[in-house]
């Protein structure tokens, strides 16, 4: 009974501030509206035993948000005091599209007849985590790993404005970088 | 390896819980004024100066500034005491503890985190220019230390083969993790000052930018800023107690007053730390933490990989 | 709290970003929606997970997931600082003037 009233308060809780990302007046509201919307989520998991992946959402997407401000603020360069800001295009039909959906996706959560539970959970769901990422599913773990690096290598080329050859010059030999904003110790 | 005996008391123990971490924050800033006292002032003035601080503070009235994001600015004042209390939650005193989490390493994580999110709004939410570059300031930094600090908390849970911190505490039973792990202590550390934006890591508030996310804050919100950074130094050293020191091991007292001593002598060396290093450069530190101390956490993490695969 | 109770939250979530995704003009509140629709998935996920099927392994899914929604945002981002720059401001309809 306890646990019915917490997760549809967390529920209630994300779905408000979901809703809240694309109301309120500033980004940095906007940005952490949606930090709340993960957090809920988050803890949310807790409430179904899954207690690493519940706090890994949390930690992950309360970091993600706070370095997405400072690119929310840079791109729409809102000041804290809340100016009135709405630049949608096509908000009727976005509408018509989303309500629809959910009522589809209402209709098949309340109507398919799901099958039964197959076996019990783990004792200690954790280890079990651990296990299986370490074992029979360690490929995916392999796979997973140059994707971020390939993620790490393209959004820095895609990001980066200067390039190497702009900053160590033609020969690359040009040490200390050339940046219009020097960083690091200063040894290359 | 001992079973971990550890007991999970109900949450109306939480009030007490939170009396003492205040009680220890406040140790922490008599430690601080003591050490670094305003010229001209005496020793016992300076231990008064946590008292006078808070009731000059209470009565202060608050600034009002012009287009100010108010709830986003209470939230991440008001949010750091709390974040504290959340941290020690799954601290075990002795035998006993709040929360039992089985992943109680990844809680403190999370909340070191959410961290950032709060001195990122105590920056923003003034909209003053000084506290916004303090608030800035302080996740370029955050993105230095971090890594290295899940590394380094990642270490004694290798070593226990469990996130539960019970069962950090059980597997130091031959020998603290302190001494075989020395750069991941280091580096927790260096992290606790991170998040609780003191000593070394405090360019956030650095007296460079009038205070930074400090500048703009008065009367009750002041005082939460200021004490939420003691007791997030407080809490940051009474979680490297069963994650490095051993919890309550220690030959005449019991388990519980050995966490206190511990806590208290680690507190005691983060708020020394201030008056003995400089403040880094954020930009600076960046290299710092990516190229030096990420290497050497990871090679931590390795070599207490090999002994615990080797041993068992 | 049943399965179904966690499909409902999840759907309300899913469209509150669908209506995002598709409403917005800019780039970044764009990636939002699209954030929001995620989010929705890890809830849903979880949620068959523990009602139909609580084996160890599943949960390697969700964080797969979590890990998609990090090289979108990372990805997102990128793409938005590079627009920015190009001066072809931050509007997905004048994100073709990239091609000039």
């Amino acid at each position: 009974m306890l646990e019915a009233i917490v997760f549809w308060t967390l529920g209630a809780v994300a779905v408000a501030a979901g809703a809240a990302v694309f109301k309120v007046d500033s980004m940095a509201r906007a940005t952490y509206a949606l930090a709340v919307s993960f957090v809920a989520v988050g803890l949310a998991l807790l409430l179904v035993d899954l207690h690493y992946v519940g706090l890994v959402t949390v930690l992950m997407m309360v970091m993600e948000m706070a370095i997405m401000a400072v690119y929310m603020v840079m791109f729409m360069g809102m000041n804290p005091a809340l100016m009135p800001m709405s630049m949608v295009h096509g908000r009727r039909t976005a509408l018509v599209v989303s309500v629809g959906t959910f009522l589809l996706l209402a209709a098949g959560a309340l109507l398919v007849p799901w099958p039964s539970r197959r076996d019990a959970p783990p004792v200690d769901v954790t280890a079990a985590l651990g296990e299986a990422l370490m074992g029979s599913k360690m490929l995916v773990m392999i796979t997973v790993s140059p994707v971020m690096l390939a993620t790490i290598v393209a959004g820095i080329v895609l990001a980066a404005p200067r390039t190497r050859y702009d900053r160590f010059g033609d020969d690359l030999r040009g040490h200390p970088a050339d940046d219009p904003q020097p960083g690091g110790v200063g040894r290359r | 390896m001992p079973e971990p005996t550890v007991v999970e008391v109900s949450a109306a123990w939480a009030p007490p819980a939170a009396l003492l971490l205040l009680t220890l924050a406040w140790a922490g800033a008599c430690l601080d004024g003591l050490l670094g006292p305003a010229p001209g002032q005496g020793r016992v003035r300076a231990l008064r100066r946590p008292l006078t601080e808070t009731a000059r503070l209470l009565r202060q009235p608050r600034r009002t500034l012009v287009g100010a994001d108010v709830m986003l600015w209470r939230i991440g004042g008001a949010g750091l005491v709390l974040v504290a209390l959340l941290m020690v939650a799954v601290v075990p005193l002795g035998r006993w503890t709040l929360a039992d989490l089985s992943v109680g390493i990844v809680w403190f994580n999370a909340l070191d985190v959410v961290v950032w999110a709060l001195v990122w709004l105590a920056g923003w939410g003034p909209n003053a220019v000084h506290s916004l570059v303090g608030g800035y300031r302080f996740l370029a930094q955050a993105l230095a230390y971090e890594l290295p600090l899940m590394f380094a908390l990642t270490s004694p849970a290798v070593a226990a083969g469990s996130l539960r911190v019970a069962d950090v505490v059980a597997a130091q039973h031959t020998v603290w993790f302190v001494v075989w792990m020395p750069v991941a202590f280091v580096v927790y550390c260096l992290a606790v000052a991170g998040f609780s934006v003191w000593g070394p890591l405090s360019p956030a508030a650095g007296a460079d930018i009038a205070g930074g996310v400090l500048s703009e804050a008065s009367g009750p919100d002041r005082l939460l800023l200021l004490g939420g950074r003691y007791a997030l130094l407080a809490a940051g050293a009474a979680f490297a107690v069963p994650l490095f020191l051993g919890g309550g091991a220690g030959p005449l007292l019991p388990g519980w007053a050995w966490v206190l001593v511990k806590t208290v002598l680690l507190l005691a060396a983060l708020v020394a730390v201030r008056h003995r290093l400089p403040t880094l450069r954020p930009d600076r530190f960046v290299e710092v933490g990516w190229m030096v101390l990420l290497p050497l956490v990871l090679l931590q993490v390795l070599f207490v990989s090999v002994i615990v695969v080797g041993g068992s | 709290m049943t399965l179904q109770a966690v499909l409902l939250v999840a759907a309300a979530l899913f469209s509150v970003g669908l209506y995002g995704a598709l409403s917005q003009q800019v780039v970044v509140m764009v990636m939002m929606g699209l954030e929001l629709m995620i989010n929705a998935v890890i809830l849903a996920a979880g949620g068959f997970w523990w009602f139909l099927a609580p084996a160890a392994d599943g949960q390697v899914l969700l964080l797969v997931v979590i890990a998609a929604m990090t090289v979108e945002m990372a990805m997102g981002f990128a793409v938005a600082t590079l627009l920015h720059r190009h001066g072809a401001g931050d509007m997905t309809d004048m994100a073709a003037d990239l091609s000039r």
